[in-house]
C-alpha cells in the first residue's frame, strides 16, 4: 500500500512537466500552428526558472519569469513561422537548437549549485497520513497544470475566443474572411504554449531536481509533442495521456528497483512504450475515422493572406 | 589488462630523443622547431568543464599539467561539448590539422574516431581515455574507479540499516560491473546479509530519471545509494528523504547534500597528463594504456561527513590503504556469483582487467 502511493508521488512528478508542455502545444496546434521547438522553450524557462529562484530565493518568482522565458522564446518561432512564413517544420527544430544553446551559455555560472524544491504549500499536518499525502503532498506546479487544462478545456470549448482559436485552426481563409486576425490569434496561442512550456521547463529544477545541468529536460518536450497527438488534441485525454506515459516511465523504474520477475521487460522497450502507445493510438484513430485524424485542418499550414 | 610502464633507462631515454630529433629535424622542418619550443596539447570534452564531475576533472587535470610544466612550455586548446560517435571525428581531425602534437580524447565513445584519425596523422599522438584499443601513436588511460567504490562499499555495508544499498548505473558496460561487484563485495564484508539493487536507467544524461530512479529505490528499502551517473540529481534524494546517504561521483558534491553526502570519489587526472605532456616535450612518449587507481593517486576518496562513525571511517581507511598497499584485493575469494558459480576461491583475487574481457556477471546477493 505504502508502495503504491510512492509510485503514485513519483508518478505525479513525473507526469507533470508533461503535462504543462503538452496543455500548451495543445493549444497551439488547435490554432493550426505546429512548433517543435518545446524542448528549446522547455529549457529556456528551466535555466531561467533556476537563475531567477536561484537569486531571489522565491520559487513563485521563478515561475514567472521561466513562464516568460518560455513566451519570450516562441515569439522568435511566431516572427519568423507567422509574420514571415517560414516552414514551421524547420523553424521549430531550428528554436529547440537554439534553447539547447541558450540555456547552456546562460546557466553556466549556475551549474553546480543548488536550490530547494519547490515544495506544498499545505501545512505539514496534512501530510502525515499517506492518503492525504496523495491529495495533499505535491508542489503548488502540480496542482496548477490539472487546473490549466479545466481552463484550456473551458476557454477552446466554452469561450467565444475559444472558439475563433479552434476556427483559425480549421480553417484560416474562413476565419480570415469574416474578419478575423489569423495572424494575431496565432501570435496569441504561440505565446501561450511557450510560456506553458517555461513552466514545464521550470518543474525540472523546482520538484524533480533542484539543480542546473545543460540538457535538463531530457528529451520531455517531445514526449509532450507525442502527448498532444495521443489525446486527439482533446483536453482531458491529454490529462489521462500525460498521467498514462507518466505512469509507464515510473513503474519502469519501480520494476527495476524491485528485481525478480519484474526485470523481464529491457528497459529500451520501457522507454519506447510511450511512442508505442502514440503509434497503436494513430493506427486506432485513422481505422476509426476512414483515414482521417483529428488533428487540425490548418496544422502546420503558413497562412498568407493575400491568397 | 596489464599495465605497461615506460622502464626505459635515462641513457636509452636521452639516445632515442636525440636520435628522433634528428631523424625528424629534415622532414618536419618548421613544424618540428615549433615543437620542441611549445607543446600543443588538445582536449576533447563530451560536456562542459562545469560540470562539476567527468568533464571537470579533465579540465582540473589539464590545468595542473599547465602549472606543473609552465604555459610557456606547454599551449592547450579544449574542446567541449563533442558528441561521441562520427561528428567527433572532424574534431579530431581539425585538431590534428590545427598541428597539435597530443591529443586528449576524454570519452570511451570518440574509439573509432580517434583510431581512424590517428591512422591519418602518425606524427600526431592520441590519448584516449577509458578506451580499450591502442594503435602506434594512439594510448589508453584509465582509472580504477573500482578501488574507491570498495572504500565506498565499506562504508554501505557498515552504516546500512536495512542492508539494502543501491547502485545507479547508465547502461551495463564493463566498468560498472567492476564497480558494482567491488562496491557489493566490501559491503558484504560489513554486513553478510547486505543486498545492492542495481537500476540502469537507460540514458548516459536525464537528472529527472536519475532523480525519480532514486526514489524507486527508497521507496523499496534502499538507504544507501550509489551512482555511476555524473550528476547528484540521487544525491539531492537521498537527501529530501533523509535516509542515511549516498556518494559524490567523481567531485565532491557535498555542496547538494550536506547531510547525505558520505564521501565522494574524485577523478584526480593531472599526474597523468603531466606524465604524457612532459614525454612529448623530452620526444619518448610511447604507445601504452595507463590503469591507475587509489595508489598512484588517480582516484581519491573525498572528505567523509561528520556523521560517518569513527570505526566506519577506520574500516573504510583500512580498504583505502590496505588497497594502497596491496594487502587488499577488491575481488579477493570465496566470490560466489548470483549463478552459483565461483569465480574466485579463497586465497585467490580476479584481476581487475578480466573484467573487460569476461560476460557479465554479479556477485551473490546483486540484485539487477
Amino acid at each position: 500500500m505504502d508502495l503504491t502511493i510512492a509510485m503514485i508521488i513519483t508518478m505525479v512528478g513525473a507526469s507533470t512537466p508533461i503535462l504543462f508542455a503538452a496543455t500548451g502545444e495543445l493549444v497551439v496546434e488547435k490554432s493550426g500552428v505546429l512548433n517543435l521547438g518545446i524542448e528549446g522553450m522547455m529549457l529556456c524557462g528551466a535555466v531561467i526558472g533556476f537563475a531567477v529562484t536561484f537569486t531571489t530565493g522565491n520559487p513563485w518568482l521563478g515561475v514567472l519569469a521561466a513562464a516568460a522565458a518560455g513566451a519570450a522564446s516562441s515569439m522568435i518561432f511566431a516572427v519568423l513561422t507567422l509574420s514571415l512564413s517560414a516552414n514551421q517544420v524547420a523553424t521549430g527544430l531550428a528554436l529547440t537548437i537554439f534553447g539547447l544553446g541558450f540555456s547552456t551559455l546562460f546557466g553556466q555560472p549556475y551549474t553546480g549549485r543548488p536550490i530547494g524544491l519547490f515544495k506544498s504549500v499545505f501545512p505539514p499536518e496534512l501530510a502525515t497520513d499517506p492518503i492525504l499525502r496523495v491529495i495533499f503532498g505535491y508542489s503548488p506546479l502540480v496542482y496548477f497544470s490539472m487546473i490549466m487544462v479545466g481552463v484550456v478545456w473551458w476557454f477552446l470549448y466554452r469561450t467565444r475566443a475559444g472558439l475563433i482559436l479552434r476556427a483559425v485552426g480549421e480553417s484560416d481563409t474562413s476565419a480570415h474572411s469574416i474578419g478575423y486576425s489569423v495572424t494575431g490569434v496565432r501570435y496569441g496561442a504561440v505565446a501561450f504554449g511557450g510560456a506553458m512550456a517555461g513552466i514545464a521547463g521550470a518543474c525540472f529544477p523546482l520538484i524533480l531536481t533542484p539543480q542546473w545541468v545543460e540538457g535538463l529536460t531530457g528529451g520531455r518536450g517531445w514526449i509532450a509533442l507525442a502527448l498532444v497527438v495521443f489525446a486527439s488534441w482533446r483536453p482531458f485525454r491529454l490529462l489521462a495521456g500525460a498521467y498514462l506515459f507518466g505512469l509507464i516511465a515510473t513503474m519502469e523504474l519501480y520494476a527495476k528497483a524491485a528485481g525478480g520477475p519484474f526485470r523481464i521487460l529491457p528497459s529500451e522497450l520501457w522507454a519506447s512504450l510511450p511512442y508505442l502507445a502514440t503509434i497503436l493510438v494513430l493506427v486506432m484513430i485513422s481505422l476509426r475515422r476512414e483515414g482521417s485524424t483529428s488533428a487540425p485542418a490548418c496544422l502546420g499550414k503558413p497562412f498568407l493572406p493575400t491568397k | 589488462m596489464t599495465q605497461k610502464k615506460s622502464n626505459l633507462s635515462h641513457t636509452r631515454r636521452n639516445i632515442l630523443k636525440i636520435g628522433g630529433a634528428a631523424a625528424a629535424l629534415p622532414l618536419l622542418g618548421g613544424r618540428a622547431f615549433a615543437q620542441m619550443s611549445k607543446v600543443k596539447a588538445a582536449f576533447v570534452l563530451i560536456g562542459t568543464p562545469d560540470d562539476n564531475g567527468w568533464n571537470f576533472g579533465h579540465d582540473l587535470g589539464r590545468l595542473d599539467m599547465l602549472a606543473a610544466l609552465g604555459e610557456e612550455n606547454v599551449e592547450t586548446t579544449v574542446v567541449t561539448n563533442v558528441a561521441e560517435g562520427p561528428d567527433s571525428e572532424r574534431v579530431f581531425r581539425e585538431l590534428a590539422q590545427q598541428g597539435n602534437d597530443i591529443i586528449f580524447g576524454t570519452s570511451f565513445g570518440y574509439g573509432d574516431a580517434m583510431l581512424k584519425v590517428a591512422k591519418q596523422f602518425p606524427d600526431v599522438k592520441f590519448e584516449w581515455a577509458t578506451g580499450f584499443k591502442t594503435a602506434s601513436n594512439l594510448s589508453i588511460y584509465n582509472a580504477k574507479f573500482h578501488e574507491g567504490r570498495a572504500v565506498l562499499g565499506t562504508i554501505a555495508g557498515a552504516m546500512s540499516e536495512t542492508g539494502v544499498g543501491a547502485y545507479l548505473g547508465s547502461f551495463p558496460i564493463p566498468e560498472v560491473f567492476m564497480g558494482v561487484n567491488a562496491f557489493h563485495l566490501a559491503a558484504q564484508k560489513q554486513n553478510p546479509d547486505f543486498v545492492t539493487k542495481v537500476v540502469y536507467i537507460g540514458s548516459w544524461f536525464d537528472p529527472a530519471k536519475e532523480a525519480d530512479a532514486a526514489r524507486a529505490l527508497i521507496d523499496q528499502g534502499v538507504d544507501v545509494i550509489t551512482q555511476h551517473t555524473d550528476g547528484p540529481a540521487a544525491l539531492q534524494v537521498a537527501e529530501e528523504r533523509g535516509i542515511i546517504g549516498g556518494f559524490g561521483q567523481g567531485a565532491d558534491m557535498s555542496a547538494f547534500a550536506p547531510k547525505a553526502h558520505l564521501t565522494a570519489i574524485i577523478d584526480i587526472w593531472g599526474p597523468y597528463y603531466i606524465k604524457a605532456v612532459k614525454s612529448i616535450m623530452d620526444g619518448n612518449w610511447k604507445e601504452g594504456s595507463s590503469w591507475e587507481g587509489l595508489a598512484a593517486g588517480e582516484v581519491v576518496i573525498g572528505p567523509y561527513n561528520p556523521k560517518i562513525p569513527a570505526e566506519v571511517v577506520a574500516a573504510a581507511e583500512a580498504v583505502r590503504l590496505g588497497i594502497i598497499d596491496e594487502s587488499i584485493h577488491p575481488y579477493d575469494g570465496l566470490i560466489v556469483d548470483t549463478e552459483g558459480v565461483v569465480r574466485a576461491e579463497v586465497g585467490d583475487v580476479i584481476d581487475d582487467g578480466e573484467f573487460w574481457a569476461a560476460e557479465a556477471w554479479y556477485a551473490k546477493g546483486i540484485e539487477a
